[in-house]
């Protein structure tokens, strides 16, 4: 038997435990057992891959890859668009590093499982106290494949094939709604807005809809950071005509907002990654996803759900999953959605948070954040050469800065700004060609007084520079 | 289960007192207070949120408590043996957690100036070749949230290639083996596909013969899983490969579980021209009671040109993000994948190496085809296809004659497991096995504990024959006793949050 190596990842990788194993099987080495590969699918070489390491020698290589990364302890950065710097206690931290919780599998023996079910069950239900909806599922990948599944969910519901999106959309959650929807032929359609105020264009929408819409779908806080106000005329223009109501969410801005249940949504989704998730360069994130109690959008609702029941003797409350027949593992090809592993540590992280924070910290977070970036459009909007916010209207803790007159580029404004330490908002000059030179700047609680007055500062200086 | 506490944790909107507060919120300086005034007056009235959200009010040292309690009511690899086949219930090393919790990572924005973020780049990068090299593929793209994920991307990418061709309208069908995962014929349907189900011979491999008659001008490909979900090698799979191209359809390989064949057989060298792979499960990155995962993709070269945007590139001295990708099917979530997952299997690669991984695919074959020895001749038990065939990461017993002779079926024998401290098997899959138990050891398992396995199967095997219903009303050691799952579900009962629970019960009492 050629000896590989012991490594502490393979206990049974001693050459004595190998012997007595494959004495009791019966062969003379383990290469035996791959005797069934056909010759001509061996693999005859080593993976070219690195040497073995230990463990102080990958600490060392990783974080010497990593040291060459800056981040938002480096430099002052103004980015949100779907991935946003957030405090996160340090109690999330240690309760999902809990190993029986993060090294268990989806919860199919509920018995064994009553603490991630319960975490899940608790998740959930903080989902629907901030959404004010009934039902929530345990989450989908991202905030961008939950409103690619909600839209599928709409047209399995009304057998239309077409759904109105604002024309302010994020551009990834617009490119992966059309793959998530072009497969089974449905067509998605922009509706107008009002270039002054960024409000959806109601008008435009009442042109657009008919009994040929499956779903009608608004972002509040919208994509540019402002509130969308018609919330309630754009419900019930939906549902006169049997169209189902999806609005996507920032939940962090539930405290202060009026959520989406008090407005008609029949579904919701959202990005939970602001609920106790680090940004971690845009991945895990966590895709909200909550609807109506009505039997018939639950028994349609995507991934997986926790429920609560009783033992069968009666005695006990306890959990597990439900409705498991919607599932890819019973129903296969008919099974509502494929979604197996979803993101159930970042829900147990959400959950956490949210418990923390309650209610009036989220009350006091939402205005905390709102504060700030008001602050921050205040002083920007002194600078000579920048219009900020570009939108006459609310705004929660995003919104677009215009620098039309200052006749310079988004880009190379960035650029110099990087020299001065600060890193700028989002260039979206290319996705709304209509807002001139445009970027989407974002100010949360992480942002202190000095951090706002730094930007404003450097925005100055830079554009007072001449290039 | 031992090691659980045996009580009751109440629900969090139980628990607390008004009043309380779990953390302080950053406060706003008195500067921005002045100059913003009254942040309420900063919504329109008609969007301001009334009451406030119910949500519990704990102090932090409560919150602690209750999911360190909840958390002593779970069941983890670290916890014992976990034999959850098709799961890969291996151990999930520190060392990687330790990593992915660097600042230097979790505090990077997606849309940070490249300059910025060299690092993972880097880290990003070689992990796709590392996986490219080791499933035999050419590029590899690290965007898809989990298996299921890549799954879809995968019938996305079949769809582009045929576009291209213009062949779209005729290849309407997607093949896939009776065998397969549950998530191979849904990503299909996802993917806009007429799925078709092809038979298992008598030795559980795809038979040709039906799969020669599926097959037609109308496939777009066929799934496959290698080793198959009984955990044995296809062994026509050069065979398979022949009748699905020259048929022109694409071969997918459901590369969930690779940890048999790690530097063993390579998917790309036996023809295939997509494969997934679960970084959470063939590469030591922890499940998280499910998810989050990463199921990264490998193609071969003529379908490199679909992955979606952007694509990780190196100059030779700089990583840079590429969207000029014009064949490209685009997006199938936000952003670059994930990436914190990513870093720990980057890790583990490390820790491991070419030899290292080679050493998990022995082992854990060994492992499996060891305890299959020991389980096979328990009375009740038996090993349905292809006897005699080593199996490869996992096998599959059936309790069919058990529950014929004792009315003890599989699910009551997992029940029973779990009273032994030990987690259940995968019960009735794959579909074509009856009573099936799904068995899958892993390398992380030393002897002693696969011993220990066999003769608490053995017991429970006995207890079936002498006093079943020991092993019907199993279990009893658990935090709770079986759960009705029909009350779960049924449309009267059914409860999905707390709101909903407080109100059926309301409807109930009257
Ligand atoms: C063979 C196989 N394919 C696909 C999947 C789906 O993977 P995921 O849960 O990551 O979506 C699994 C895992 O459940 C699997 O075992």
């Amino acid at each position: 038997m050629t000896r590989l190596i012991v490594h502490p990842y393979i206990p049974n990788s001693i050459p004595k435990t190998k012997e007595e194993m494959t004495n009791e099987i019966g062969i003379q080495s383990t290469k035996e057992l791959y005797a069934d590969v056909p010759q001509k699918f061996r693999l005859r070489r080593r993976l070219d891959l690195p040497k073995p390491a230990s463990e102080h020698e990958v600490k060392r290589h990783v974080e010497a890859i990593l040291s060459k990364n800056k981040t938002f302890k480096d430099a002052s950065i103004f980015l949100g668009a779907g991935c946003w710097p957030h405090y996160v206690p340090a109690v999330v931290g240690t309760i999902i590093q809990r190993t029986e919780l993060s090294t268990s599998y989806t919860p199919y023996q509920p018995e064994a499982s009553q603490g991630m079910l319960q975490a899940l069950f608790e998740y959930q239900s903080m989902i629907c106290e901030i959404t004010a909806m009934e039902v929530s599922n345990c989450s989908m990948y991202d905030w961008a494949s939950s409103l690619g599944e909600a839209v599928r969910m709409t047209t399995r519901l009304t057998h239309r094939t077409k759904a109105l999106v604002p024309r302010i959309l994020h551009p990834e959650r617009r490119a992966t709604l059309q793959t998530y929807t072009r497969p089974i032929g449905m067509r998605i359609e922009p509706v107008k807005y009002d270039l002054e105020t960024g409000q959806l264009d109601v008008e435009d929408l009442k042109t657009k809809i008919s009994r040929k819409i499956a779903a009608v779908y608004i972002e509040n806080p919208a994509y540019l950071g402002f509130i969308e106000t018609q919330v309630e005329d754009v419900a019930e223009i939906a549902h006169d005509h049997g169209a189902l109501f999806i609005v996507g969410v920032d939940p962090l801005s539930l405290g202060v907002l009026k959520p989406p249940g008090e407005y008609g949504a029949d579904i919701v989704v959202g990005e939970g990654q602001p609920l106790g998730n680090p940004m971690n360069y845009g991945g895990p994130l966590l895709g909200i996803f909550a609807c109506r109690d009505d039997m018939r959008l639950i028994r349609q609702l995507p991934g997986r759900t926790v429920g609560v029941t009783d033992t069968l003797d009666g005695k006990k409350k306890g959990f597990c999953m439900v409705l498991q027949t919607r599932e890819q593992h019973i129903r296969r090809e008919k099974a509502t959605s494929n979604i197996c592993s979803n993101e159930s540590l970042c829900a147990v992280a959400a959950a956490v948070y949210l418990a923390l924070l309650g209610p009036k910290g989220m009350r006091e977070l939402g205005e905390a954040i709102l504060s700030k970036t008001h602050y921050a459009m205040q002083l920007l909007a002194k600078t000579a050469g920048i219009r900020a916010p570009m939108f006459k209207s609310a705004h929660f803790k995003e919104f677009v800065v215009n620098f039309d007159q200052a006749r310079e580029t988004v880009n190379n404004i960035h650029e110099k700004l990087l020299r001065h330490r600060v890193h700028g908002g989002k260039d979206v000059s290319e996705e709304f060609p209509e807002l001139g030179e445009a970027a989407l700047y974002c100010v949360t609680e992480m942002h202190s007084k000095e951090d706002i007055q730094r930007l404003a500062w450097a925005l100055k200086t830079v554009l007072g520079e001449k290039s | 289960m031992p090691g659980h506490t045996r009580c009751n944790e109440r629900i969090i909107f139980e628990l607390g007192c008004s009043g309380r507060r779990g953390c302080i919120v950053p406060k706003v300086e008195k500067e921005i207070q002045r100059a913003v005034g009254d942040a309420k007056t900063l919504l329109p009235e008609k969007l301001r949120r009334k009451g406030l959200p119910r949500l519990p009010e704990l102090s932090e040292v409560e919150v602690v408590r209750h999911y360190v309690r909840l958390s002593k009511m779970n069941y983890g690899v670290d916890s014992g043996f976990y034999p959850l086949g098709s799961c890969t219930m291996k151990y999930n090393p520190k060392i990687d957690e330790a990593l992915a919790r660097l600042p230097s990572v979790t505090w990077t924005h997606p849309y940070q100036d490249e300059g910025m973020v060299q690092g993972i780049l880097e880290v990003m990068h070689r992990l796709s070749k590392w996986l490219a090299e080791i499933t035999g593929t050419y590029e590899v793209s690290l965007q898809p949230a989990a298996g299921a994920h890549g799954e879809f991307l995968g019938t996305l990418i079949m769809q582009a290639c045929h576009r291209l061709n213009d062949e779209l309208e005729k290849r309407t069908e997607l093949v896939v083996p009776d065998s397969a995962h549950g998530t191979n014929p849904a990503s299909g349907t996802m993917g806009g596909f007429n799925v078709v189900v092809v038979p298992s011979d008598e030795d559980g491999c795809v038979d040709l013969d039906a799969l020669e008659a599926a097959v037609s001008e109308r496939t777009a490909g066929l799934m496959l899983t290698n080793p198959n979900t009984l955990g044995i090698f296809e062994k026509n799979v050069e065979g398979i490969a022949e009748i699905i191209h020259s048929a022109g359809g694409l071969l997918y390989y459901d590369g969930a579980n690779l940890n048999a064949i790690l530097g063993k057989s390579r998917p790309g060298d036996m023809g295939f021209d997509i494969v997934h792979m679960n970084l959470h499960k063939t590469f030591g990155t922890p499940h998280g009671g499910g998810g989050p995962g990463a199921g990264p993709i490998g193609v071969s070269e003529e379908l490199e040109k679909f992955l979606p945007v952007p694509r990780v590139t190196f100059d030779g001295e700089r990583y840079h993000l590429d969207y000029d990708r014009p064949h490209s099917i685009r997006k199938i979530r936000a952003f670059y994948g994930n990436v914190g997952v990513l870093l720990k299997a980057f890790a583990y690669i490390l820790s491991l190496g070419a030899e290292g991984l080679e050493e998990v695919a022995e082992v854990s074959v060994l492992n499996a085809n060891y305890l299959m020895k020991k389980l096979e001749n328990i009375r009740g038990f038996e090993l349905p296809f292809a006897r005699g065939r080593p199996r490869k990461h996992e096998f599959v017993i059936s309790a069919k004659k058990l529950y014929k002779e004792t009315g003890v079926r599989a699910l009551d024998v997992s029940k029973r497991i779990l009273d032994y401290g030990i987690h259940a098997p995968t019960t009735y899959f794959p579909l074509i096995i009856d009573e099936a138990l799904m068995i899958e050891p892993t390398e992380s398992f030393e002897k002693e504990e696969l011993d220990r396995f066999a003769k608490v199967l053995e017991r429970i095997s006995n207890e079936a024959y002498s006093t079943p219903n020991v092993v019907l009303q199993a279990p009893k050691n658990t935090m709770v006793t079986r759960l009705d799952e029909v009350k779960a579900s049924h449309p009267k009962t059914i409860a999905l949050s707390w709101k909903m629970y407080l109100e059926k019960s309301e409807q109930q009492r009257d």
